[in-house]
């Protein structure tokens, strides 16, 4: 793992609007390599059984982690207490969340470490709840949490299930400045097998490069992602409010050239969620909704998105692991409170 | 009676210079090469404004110089002092030390240490560690700099340690230092950015200072200098001396302002085509719409505001050929090259002449060609008027009803109309509008903080306000006719109490 411009680019595009500015986050992973060396990327069948995976994700404020950047000494906390725990030390460290900051730090994590990164995440994508994650889904219990901040505190929480782990989680995390590295879930490689979403950190990698020194970034990108094009068009309008820790908002595209005279609207928490036309969805989670420079193909995160810029809309299908009955319960558009039944986006984009 | 003002601008391609009168009239203007060196140009164009006024120069009240001196010492890396840079943030911040990301040649020429040292805050104010003064010392005694740049964690919302290190390096050091919470907003890494090179710049700012100084002296004038910064408005000399880095990307802002205050629009999308290239930006309230992007100096992010500028490879100078337009432009040579001008090379100023448009002073302006040259340059035109009318509807922000001000010494190749604008306004002196606009700006402050968004949230975006205004004062606003002229809230998620980002800015112009 060394070409950390196209995974940031593969992340940010991953990231739906949420997980937080790839910026630092390349720049810890450069850092780490320059010093570390490069990170091996291995998959699931190169692991023994018993091998231990960590997933790892900063949890907290996009703005508190852009400003109070992580520890180096974070992770090793986080792995040595893995090991008080289970009696051995991780082998490889995964990427809790694909989407945004927390798909390109996990580098950096694994070169201070000196572990492999597993090509695998627990999202596909970015979601905003500690329990969204695959291992959730897959009926892993939600038992263990490690937590470590920039002082140097280690908690480790044993919540009696996925939404305790959340709600703990997010009280320590408070604690700790809004900023915090959290281990949520210790696999071994056996029971990572079915319960995590396999091959993400390529498929950013590929991502990304799919824009690299093209001369249609957006065609090549929508290409490759195999998504449909809602609009393109400008930011009229972007409304935020705060409710419940989460920044919500709707942002209102206006369609230029081809789409003059349509107008989509986006629900957003963080990420984007639900996208509207004429009071009619044309994507919802878990399905992938993401914002981009209609010139460059670069996604814009919900906290980036200003008036009048020039963008294109994005949407196209999730992992069929979001799409079971427990999956939409976790992070369907109910989930998010949005009386909405779960279409998916080929269905509902079939005619555009 | 000192009632005029001069406004100076050094741009690419040329140095303008333009003296306005106690109703904000223009009496003189001038157009000279910028010169390598820059001073030259700075003083021939002042010089041909001067030997304008006469006798009425001793009435010079004020002079402001718009300049790319500070952009092109950091992208030529010349005459860069070197710096120590500290960052108080330990023990947070250690997973991305300083000037990570820097382009190695600028990372030598600019450091003389790097440390990352106890202190800062936390985003609820707590502090994560008590700054540690004897291994600042420590540093500063193993750096040997000659200036010294401190960013303390979530210091635009608590400066106290930053304040702490700096008296610190003043009282035992004598040495100048840049703190970041005066520099640039959240966003750790881009504001310690802007702030190293803040303190690498003091012996440019100097250099520049002296040289309007100077000039001024040697003319026996006995005004008072200021310099504009990349907002559109101005600063002190002294101010300047202390924030250089503000100083980048004057130019579009002033070209901006200067539209705005020759129109008498406040709302407009702004045109200004140069002999090389057209800048197009959006003036909201009478100043430059802000770009959302992170700015990229010399290969280093960042966080500064600067204008939502769109370039276009379309300019007077700009080689029309059989297959199209451009990019490339007859630039400076335009007088000896254009068709019109008795040259012999097909320039976007022909086509635009062929098609009726000529810039005022030059009525009598015409082109004959073949018919074959001459149906070329109707194309050339046809694509020209393309190229801008998609370049504003990019700009537009979906409303068609907003003026189009032309201004550049090329405003003369638009077309009367253009799609996605309303009407289409030529201002007398819009080929100077640039340093027009140095002449006319303002003097600000701002503030970029976050603060509680519950009960005491007006509270504190009172205070938030009147620290801005406090900060405008302080570049040299006249503290009765200072105003808010921006304030933006963005709402944070994941904390515990409802925050939000707030940014501020306050405008005024300068005390008589």
């Amino acid at each position: 793992m060394s070409d950390i411009p196209a995974l940031a680019r593969g992340c940010a595009v991953l990231g739906t609007g949420g997980g937080g500015d790839v910026r630092t986050g390349s720049l810890a992973a450069v850092r780490a390599i320059r010093e570390y060396g490069p990170v091996p990327l291995v998959s699931l069948a190169d692991l023994p059984d018993d091998a231990l995976v960590v997933p790892l994700s900063g949890i907290g404020a996009p703005t508190v982690s852009h400003e109070m950047i992580h520890s180096e000494d974070e992770p090793r906390r986080v792995a040595e207490e893995v090991e008080r725990i289970f009696g051995c030390p991780p082998s490889a460290v995964m990427s809790s969340e694909i989407g945004g900051s927390n798909g390109v730090i996990p580098v950096a994590w694994a070169a201070q470490l000196g572990l492999p990164l597993l090509d695998a995440d627990g999202m596909g994508r970015a979601f905003p709840e500690v329990q969204m994650v695959s291992m959730y889904v897959a009926g892993l219990p939600a038992d263990l949490v490690i937590m470590s901040d920039v002082q140097g505190n280690v908690v480790t929480i044993r919540p009696v299930d996925g939404l305790w782990s959340e709600r703990l989680a997010r009280a320590v995390c408070v604690a700790a400045g809004s900023s915090a590295l959290m281990a949520d879930y210790v696999l071994t490689a056996a029971g990572a097998r079915g319960a995590v979403i396999e091959g993400t950190v390529t498929y950013a990698l590929e991502v990304g490069r799919a824009t690299e020194g093209v001369p249609d970034p957006l065609g090549a990108l929508q290409g490759r992602l195999g998504a449909a094009r809602l609009v393109t068009g400008k930011l009229t309008d972007v409304e935020r409010r705060t409710t419940g820790g989460f920044v919500r908002g709707t942002a209102t595209v206006e369609g230029t050239g081809e789409d003059r005279g349509r107008t989509l609207t986006l629900e957003l928490q963080n990420e984007n969620l639900v996208a509207i036309e004429d009071g009619r969805p044309l994507a919802m989670v878990p399905d992938l909704i993401t914002v981009v420079d209609t010139e460059t193909a670069a996604a814009i995160q919900t906290e980036g998105l200003r008036y009048g810029q020039r963008v294109t809309v994005l949407a196209w299908p999730c992992d069929p692991l979001w799409r079971t009955p427990k999956g939409l319960e976790t992070a369907g558009p109910r989930a998010f409170g949005y009386d909405l039944e779960y279409v998916p986006v080929e269905e509902l984009t079939a005619h555009v | 009676m000192s009632d005029l003002r001069v406004g100076i601008d050094v741009g690419g391609t040329n140095t303008d210079a333009v003296v306005l009168d106690a109703a904000g009239r223009v009496v003189a203007k001038a157009k000279r090469p910028t010169t390598p060196d820059v001073t030259e140009g700075l003083r021939a164009a002042l010089d041909a404004v001067l030997a304008h006024l006469g006798e009425a120069r001793e009435r010079i009240a004020r002079v402001m110089l718009g300049t790319t001196h500070a952009t092109n010492a950091i992208l030529e890396r010349r005459n860069l002092g070197r710096v120590a840079v500290l960052r108080l943030g330990a023990p947070a911040t250690t997973g991305v030390p300083p000037l990570t990301g820097w382009p190695d040649d600028l990372r030598k020429a600019v450091s003389a240490g790097e440390a990352v040292l106890p202190g800062g805050h936390y985003v609820d104010g707590r502090e994560l560690a008590r700054p540690d003064l004897d291994a600042v010392r420590r540093f500063l005694d193993a750096a040997g700099a000659e200036a010294v740049a401190v960013t303390g964690v979530f210091s635009p919302a608590s400066g106290e340690h930053e304040r702490l290190v700096g008296e610190l390096v003043r009282d035992e050091y004598g040495l100048p230092v840049s703190l970041s919470h005066e520099i640039g907003s959240l966003g750790l890494l881009e504001r310690e950015n802007a702030t190293v090179l803040n303190a690498a710049l003091y012996g440019v700012a100097a250099d520049v200072t002296g040289a309007l100084v100077a000039a001024l002296a040697e003319r026996g004038l006995g005004a008072r200098p200021y310099l504009a910064q990349n907002d559109g408005t101005l600063m002190t000399l002294e101010h300047a001396a202390r924030l250089p880095v503000s100083t980048i990307g004057s130019g579009p802002a002033n070209s901006l302002r200067g539209a705005a205050y020759l129109s008498g629009v406040a709302d407009a999308i702004v045109v200004d085509v140069g002999g090389t290239s057209t800048d197009l930006g959006v003036l909201a309230g009478g100043f430059p719409r802000e770009s959302a992007a992170a700015v990229e100096i010399g290969g280093v992010l960042t966080n500064f505001r600067m204008p939502d500028i769109l370039a276009i490879a379309l300019g007077g100078g700009t080689v029309v050929r059989e297959r199209g337009l451009g990019p490339d432009s007859v630039g400076y040579r335009i007088a000896e090259e254009a068709l019109v001008l008795g040259g012999a090379t097909p320039t976007m100023t022909d086509a635009a002449v062929a098609a009726g448009r000529r810039p005022p002073d030059a009525p009598g302006w015409r082109v004959d060609t073949s018919e074959a040259i001459a149906d070329m340059l109707q194309r050339a035109v046809v694509a020209a008027d393309e190229l801008v009318a998609d370049a504003v509807d990019r700009m537009a922000l979906g409303r068609a009803d907003r003026p189009l001000v032309a201004v550049g010494g090329g405003a003369f190749v638009l077309p009367a109309r253009v799609p996605g604008a309303g009407e289409v306004i030529r201002p007398e002196h819009g080929e100077v509008a640039n340093a027009v606009g140095a002449a006319i700006a303002l003097a600000s402050g701002r503030v970029d903080t976050i603060l509680p968004a519950g009960d005491s949230r007006s509270k504190a975006i009172e205070r938030a306000k009147e620290e801005a205004a406090a900060r405008a004062v302080a570049a040299g606003a006249d503290p009765s006719l200072v105003e808010i002229v921006d304030l933006l809230e963005v709402p944070l998620s994941y904390l515990s109490e409802p925050a939000v980002r707030v940014h501020v800015k306050a405008a005024g112009p300068l005390t008589r």
